[in-house]
């Protein structure tokens, strides 16, 4: 990981009028809060990436909600096991936490990213989660942008799935 | 109803919804595409897997099998549609299910499944916004990834309105997009079974890859506890890794986006808790993943496809939709005109040849007129027009019963025998344009005569709105013979100008003015008697006889090849079977020393330039305007820019048309049944060149069909560009 790829990175989520946000730790909930409109859910961050750090409590956001939460949120806030740098493109794991439900039944999704999780290319992302899928026969989703259709005429943003999506990279301690 | 009546209708109804949104997907893919730094290699690699997969399809099924069960899911390998709908049945019935959502599938469709599940009282709900469309309005798809384009905005507002009857009227897409959104999201979260396709399987990890740019297909996956993944035998590949150049081409290759928002690379059963939509007590990481998944290989002919050498490339095809979005017919008139049962477009010729059969692949592809326009967009690289050429053969073949054989005898192009009377006309212009040229004027007076366009109306389907070629008395190669010229003193190369069949008879004076701007560069020029090239035959799927045209051509230059002249080709049509298509009838090193040796005129005149030929030799354009029409296969050959060089070289402001073809694509436009279509194809290339700052332009054209079909589209008669440069 090279600050190139975070900047590629942002240059193709900007073309997706995605916004990217590079984030210390420490001030990573004010971020939180910032990104999110409430009512907002989300998966435990501390489980996904295995920081106890990234704990979303003390920010407005529900975390594990119920199905009905869930329904009636507008933002729900989620990590993301890569991003891939050339595509603005985010792997979205599935897990036994609901991560898809929470990224999707959403009106606003909240990705978080490791920076050391970005890669330059979707080949690369491509074949690490092959490497990770044979292991783990796990699945995941490279989203891009919003949800969208073109089928009532005209583009639209947010189809079935989320409106908007926003980006928080966790930068490196450097 | 008859075949132009049908058409007509079809560009009334859809015509303008259809071009406006396949002309968007054709402009972005070219742009998209663009900002690939190895296109050319993503698709030889691609094409590669591809290859390689159908090769070795049974041995990856047991593997995908394998990993599948190991992964707790069922495989489930259908003979045919009724099979596969009968599982499909057996396992909706066992979940005792209400409602089955589904997210888009062609494979789906070919089925026929939703009426099957639908007889069992099952509510079966499309969730791909444009296909719900087409459920609610009881219409069928008209394109393979965009299913609903023949529809405007207006008329999916009007549909709505009428339907559902909301408190204010819908208008915008935007409200159309969050209404149906909000009447699939309940139904969604209400279903027990989801149903969907794949755009890949693979065998390593029983991993599917699905491209989607909505959610549904998400939704459809997550919010119900059974999924049913329905997919054609060949869409497995070997594994995830194999996925990286699909994903970078598929999305671009089709609507012209780099990517679709969501590329769904599911292993299932998926780990996503399935959840009480209804509940607000429990948190969703205490539902559990109780999941089945289900999927269902179908074959339904595809196996026997992968055993003809022919078709067998149609299971590259990853279902894109390039070939329909560049098809210059296809934007006219749409999958309801150019499709079978399930596909549509160039390539779908192949799908419902092999899964349905020839008849049905027989009702509409005539429509592909092996303008090559799509041989460069297939990211899988499928020579789309060869298939279609083939079927042609076939489907003229079918007429054909044993006894045929017998009564015309074992002449060389006997099994043509069976081809329609008109494509034998068409196919055999050789013989017309010979008795047309040696019986000048007359025969040309005789042709155009009320009663003779009656009866080629009647008997051969030609158009009586259509002009018809004038042949010249004096052929070229006559003219060539018979002139009193010097040769050219100490030559820089000698060519052979190669007389083609229009070029000969029909259009002589561009090939005079090539004759002379090749001498003019100090190239010693001969013109031989050499057979015509196959390429009428050809158009008419008549392969045989095209085989022996080519055979007979290949023989009668070999001797100047031989002798160090090259092949210079007037008609970009002709070129292009020199350095395409007789690669599949000749073989191989006889092709290549023809293809390695022949030249487009203007490419050739160019080369020469390009290698010191004094350029003053040539008519100078001084600043004066032109328009140019390039050639559809000319273009797919990659030689439109020689042209537009020689001529800007030259001191001409040249303007070229953007459009994929002129419509008229050698007899196409003459034939009755295609003569409206072929002139509202031309309808674009008009307004082009009638547009400011063009209409006052001089016009020029290299292929003989695109200067036929400008002279009919305009006031002004269009001539050769090699014209130009001899005044």
């Amino acid at each position: 990981m090279s600050g190139a790829t975070f900047a590629s990175f942002e240059r193709s989520l900007a073309e997706l009028d995605v916004p990217v946000t590079r984030v210390r730790r420490e001030a990573f909930a004010d971020h939180i809060e910032e990104a999110v409109e409430p009512p907002a859910v989300g998966v435990p961050l501390e489980e996904t990436f295995d920081e106890p750090g990234l704990s979303l409590e003390g920010t407005p956001v529900t975390v594990d909600p119920t199905p009905v939460a869930l329904r009636e949120a507008t933002t729900g806030v989620t990590g993301a096991r890569l991003g891939v740098g050339d595509y603005g493109t985010l792997a979205l794991s599935l897990t036994d936490r609901a991560s898809e439900l929470v990224s999707l039944f959403v009106e606003h999704h909240v990705a978080v990213v490791r920076e050391r999780d970005l890669v330059d290319e979707m080949r690369t992302g491509i074949e690490t989660l092959g490497d990770e899928f044979a292991e783990t026969r796990g699945s995941a989703i490279l989203a891009t942008g919003p949800s969208a259709t073109a089928d009532m005429g005209a583009l639209v943003k947010g189809a079935h799935g989320p409106r908007t999506v926003e980006v928080l990279v966790l930068a490196e301690d450097d | 109803m008859a075949k132009a009546d049908e058409i007509r209708e079809l560009m009334r109804t859809e015509g303008a919804a259809v071009a406006e949104n396949t002309r968007a997907f054709n402009d972005g893919r070219y742009a998209s595409v663009a900002d690939l730094e190895d296109y050319e290699a993503l698709k030889s690699e691609a094409r590669a897997i591809k290859e390689d997969a159908i090769e070795r399809l049974p041995e990856l099924i047991d593997e995908l099998e394998a990993a599948v069960e190991e992964n707790g899911g069922t495989v489930y390998i259908a003979d045919d549609a009724a099979d596969a709908n009968a599982y499909i049945r057996e396992v909706v019935g066992e979940r005792d299910a209400d409602r089955v959502v589904k997210s888009k599938s062609m494979t789906s469709e070919e089925l026929e499944v939703n009426e099957a599940l639908e007889a069992d009282g099952v509510d079966v709900v499309e969730t791909d916004l444009g296909e719900w469309v087409l459920q609610v309005a009881d219409e069928a798809p008209s394109h393979i990834v965009a299913p609903a384009i023949h529809k405007s905005r207006e008329a999916i507002a009007d549909l709505f309105n009428e339907r559902f009857d909301p408190d204010e009227p819908l208008e915008t897409a935007e409200e159309l997009t969050y209404f149906a959104r909000e009447k699939l999201g309940e139904q969604i979260v209400d279903a027990e079974v989801g149903i969907t396709g794949a755009n890949f399987l693979t065998a390593d990890t029983g991993t599917m890859a699905l491209v989607t740019s909505e959610g549904n297909a998400r939704k459809t996956v997550a919010a119900t506890d059974t999924q049913i993944t329905v997919a054609g035998v060949e869409k497995v590949i070997p594994s995830v890794d194999d996925l990286a150049p699909f994903v970078e081409l598929i999305g671009r290759s089709g609507t012209g986006q780099d990517i679709t928002s969501y590329v769904s690379l599911l292993t299932p059963p998926v780990d996503t808790p399935v959840v009480d939509f209804d509940d607000d007590e429990t948190p969703l990481s205490e539902f559990d993943a109780d999941r089945d998944f289900h999927l269902v290989l179908v074959d339904n002919g595809r196996l026997a496809m992968r055993e003809d050498d022919q078709l067998r490339e149609t299971l590259y095809c990853i279902r894109c939709s390039a070939c329909s979005n560049s098809c210059a017919n296809f934007q006219h008139v749409g999958g309801h005109a150019f499709g079978g049962e399930t596909y549509s477009g160039g390539i779908a010729t192949g799908w419902e040849a092999g899964i349905e059969g020839l008849d049905t692949a027989a009702e509409f592809n005539d429509l592909c007129t092996g303008c090559t326009r799509c041989v460069n967009a297939c990211p899988v690289e499928i020579d789309i027009p060869w298939i279609n050429t083939v079927v042609r053969d076939r489907v003229n073949r079918e007429g054909e019963r044993p006894a045929d054989w017998l009564v015309d005898g074992l002449t060389p192009d006997a099994e043509d025998e069976g081809a329609p009377l008109q494509k034998r006309f068409f196919g055999n212009f050789e013989t017309v344009a010979k008795l047309g040229s040696a019986t000048a004027p007359v025969s040309n007076w005789l042709a155009d005569t009320g009663p003779s366009r009656w009866l080629m109306s009647r008997v051969l389907g030609i158009d009586r709105r259509r002009d018809l070629p004038e042949f010249e008395r004096e052929t070229l190669v006559d003219w060539f013979a018979g002139r009193d010229a010097t040769a050219v003193q100490n030559p820089e190369r000698r060519a052979v100008l190669y007389p083609d069949l229009y070029t000969n008879h029909v259009q002589v004076e561009r090939g005079k003015a090539a004759v002379e701007a090749l001498e003019a560069l100090g190239v010693e020029v001969v013109v031989p008697e050499v057979p015509s090239s196959g390429r009428a035959p050809l158009s008419q799927g008549m392969v045989a006889t095209a085989t022996d045209h080519a055979e007979r051509v290949t023989e009668a230059l070999a001797p100047y090849v031989a002798d160090g002249y090259d092949v210079v080709v007037v008609e970009p049509s002709d070129l292009a079977m020199f350095t395409r298509e007789y690669d599949r009838l000749v073989d191989e090193e006889t092709f290549e020393t023809l293809a390695e040796n022949s030249y487009e005129v203007l490419e050739y005149v160019y080369g020469l330039l390009e290698n010191g030929a004094e350029a003053d030799a040539l008519a100078s354009g001084d600043g004066a305007g032109i328009a140019y029409h390039s050639h559809c296969q000319q273009r797919t050959l990659g030689l439109e820019a020689h042209t537009v060089a020689v001529l800007e070289d030259r001191g001409f402001d040249v303007v070229t048309s953007d459009v994929e073809c002129c419509g008229m694509a050698g007899s196409f436009g003459y034939k009755r049944d295609y003569y409206e279509l072929s002139m509202d194809v031309g309808g674009r290339l008009r307004d082009q060149f009638e547009a400011d700052g063009v209409r006052e332009r001089p016009v020029v054209a290299s292929g003989t069909s695109c200067l036929e079909q400008i002279d009919a589209l305009l006031e002004r008669q269009p001539r050769h560009p090699v014209e130009l440069l001899v005044e």
